[in-house]
């Protein structure tokens, strides 16, 4: 295109105040790099280059070194043994693993698998690809409040259920599911727990026995960790879980994932998760103040404005907002130096709004009007102050200009508008 | 999502936002869209009932920056010509004025439809008088 074609976040400025714009407050979608893991990881890149399966030598030995170091790691962070953490090249691969690996396992008990409809797309079109197949696949509705019922997924479990597949935290409103009841469960019933635990891991505790987790998919960029690494959590013990491998080759990683590992990406995500091992307690109540502080100032400055999902059971860094009357990516255009992203119809490829709050029972008309802020490690409190104030400023500009506020104040019924389009 | 520069100017400062008396006899209101699609757009033109000239035109919109820019665009557009002539304006126009990329060229239709709902608005609270006025300005001169 021309060079009259902006991008948008620009190049970085100074506001004011002294912060740094534009502000990333977008850490669902991916988070930045901790610095410490960065220099973990860098000796991996040139001095100890080797192939962890090298069993002969001592760079074959330094990277293995390097990766059982993270193995351990990880195990602590989740409660598991380092025998039963698989390494992949994250979270989707990991879903993909759980799902394929044990729906081939299992195929002589069953062919049920039960998931809910608020599920990341790594876990629905696995799902749905397994239906051709020939398994059948329950998708629970959520409630209200984004969360599945119990007693739904009780109904739902028959003699021909192998797995349940049903994540830990939601990518877009953060709710926490009930994963500790559901493990409860599925373990009184033996059908295998697998859990999404991307949004969950290193934000919220996590223990795979009290919580009888069976397999669960990790995913070390949603932590402050590389992209393109992951792991999944295959339990061997109470009861041993089997999967059939999706992807076949050297027999790395016990069979189940084979393929030269990401030694690099691997200690990164080791070191990761040792830093938030060290850091939740504390990490947590901090990005809970600061989700709080920026849902005061918002809501305290402006009507109408949603909460989509619980407030109760939710990631600490997680807001998600429908703003009425006012069109989802107008505001992140008036927003354009904050990183925040949208559930509207018009920030997507599809132009279809979210899924996940469509699911929730909030209108499409409020589906279009959300934000997701996404706070994280790096977040400050003078950023939150600012963005606040921005959202703020230009919901009241972009309402002005929207004719259902308008019509809304006159006093007119929108669901009893014909509108022309429908 | 890039934004061109005049999308970016019409969003930040949209021209001729605000409303008309729509029970006036000289007003047309076109409201189209629907809130579950996302976008509803007001448009909202006066017209003089001797010239049939588009003297004044407002619009409020619920959409994105660049259903805002069209239809902050097509006000400015209307303004000064006749009915007749308004309902030349194609969306077409609109997304190589706005160099809007393919997946908005719904916005810039929203906004040829707004135009045309708002004139057939004013035509059917002036059906005979409508059509006894000629079609363009050029034609009485
Ligand atoms: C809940 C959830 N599952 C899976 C994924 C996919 O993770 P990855 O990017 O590591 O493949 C994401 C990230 O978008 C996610 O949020
Ligand atoms: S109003 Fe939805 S893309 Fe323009």
């Amino acid at each position: 295109m021309s060079t009259d074609v902006k991008t948008i976040p620009q190049e970085q400025h100074i506001a004011p105040n002294g912060i740094k714009l534009p502000i990333y407050m977008d850490n669902h979608a991916t988070t930045p790099m901790d610095p410490r893991v960065l220099e973990e990881m860098l000796p991996y890149f040139m001095e100890k280059f080797g192939n962890a399966a090298s069993r002969n030598h001592s760079f074959g030995w330094a990277a293995e070194e390097g990766v059982e170091t993270a193995r351990e790691r990880i195990a602590k962070l989740v409660g598991a043994t380092t025998k039963e953490i698989i390494f992949t090249s994250g979270a989707t691969e990991s879903d993909n693993l759980a799902i394929k690996g044990v729906a081939e396992m299992y195929k002589e008990k069953g062919n049920h698998i039960i998931t809910a409809v608020t599920e990341h797309k790594a876990v629905l079109d696995t799902c749905k690809r397994l239906e051709k197949y020939g398994y059948r696949v329950t998708y629970l509705p959520v409630q209200k409040d984004g969360l599945v019922d119990l007693d739904d997924l009780k109904r739902a479990m028959d003699d021909k259920t192998i797995l349940v597949t049903i994540m830990a935290a939601n990518n877009e409103i953060g709710v926490l599911q009930p994963w500790t009841e559901i493990g409860k469960l599925c373990r009184e019933r033996g059908i295998i727990f697998h859990t999404d635990a991307t949004q969950a891991v290193g934000k919220v505790p996590v223990d795979v026995n009290k919580q009888n987790i069976d397999v669960m998919s990790i995913s070390a960029h949603k932590m402050y960790g590389p992209k393109g690494v992951g792991a999944l959590y295959v339990r061997r013990k109470n009861p041993r879980v089997q999967i059939s491998p999706i992807i076949d080759g050297g027999g790395h990683e016990r069979g189940m994932r084979s393929g030269t590992l990401n030694v690099p990406g691997i200690v990164g995500l080791g070191k990761a998760c040792a830093i938030a091992t060290e850091e939740m307690p504390k990490e947590s109540c901090h990005l809970a103040g600061l989700r709080n502080r920026l849902r005061d100032k918002i809501m305290g400055r402006l009507d109408e404005v949603y909460i989509n999902g619980t407030m109760e059971h939710r990631l600490p860094g997680n807001l998600n907002i429908s703003f009425a009357y006012v069109e989802g990516e107008s505001l992140l255009m008036g927003i354009n130096d904050i990183a925040v992203s949208s559930g509207s119809a018009c920030t997507s490829a599809t132009l279809e709004p979210s899924y996940v709050l469509k699911a929730l029972g909030t209108g499409d008309d409020l589906a279009h009007s959300s934000i997701r802020f996404g706070l994280g490690r790096f977040n400050t409190e003078a950023e939150v102050d600012y963005v606040a104030d921005r959202v703020v400023e230009t919901v009241q500009r972009l309402r002005e200009l929207s004719p259902l506020y308008e019509m809304a104040k006159e006093g007119v019924d929108l669901k009893s508008v014909k509108w022309a389009a429908e | 999502m890039s934004y061109s520069d005049k999308v970016l100017d019409h969003y930040s400062n949209p021209r001729n936002v605000g409303s008309l008396d729509k029970s006036s006899q000289d007003v047309g209101t076109g409201l189209v869209g629907a809130p579950e699609c996302g976008d509803v757009m007001k448009l909202q033109i006066k017209v003089n009932p001797q010239t049939s000239v588009i003297e004044d035109a407002k619009f409020k919109t619920f959409g994105c920056g660049s259903a805002i820019a069209s239809s902050s665009l097509a006000t400015e557009w209307v303004k000064g010509k006749t009915v007749e002539e308004a309902l030349q304006i194609k969306n077409t126009e609109i997304v190589k004025e706005l160099s809007l990329p393919p997946v908005k060229i719904h916005c810039s239709v929203l906004a040829e439809d707004a135009i045309r709902a708002a004139i057939h608005d004013w035509k059917k609270k002036n059906n005979g008088v409508a059509q006894n006025v000629p079609a363009t300005t050029e034609a009485r001169q």
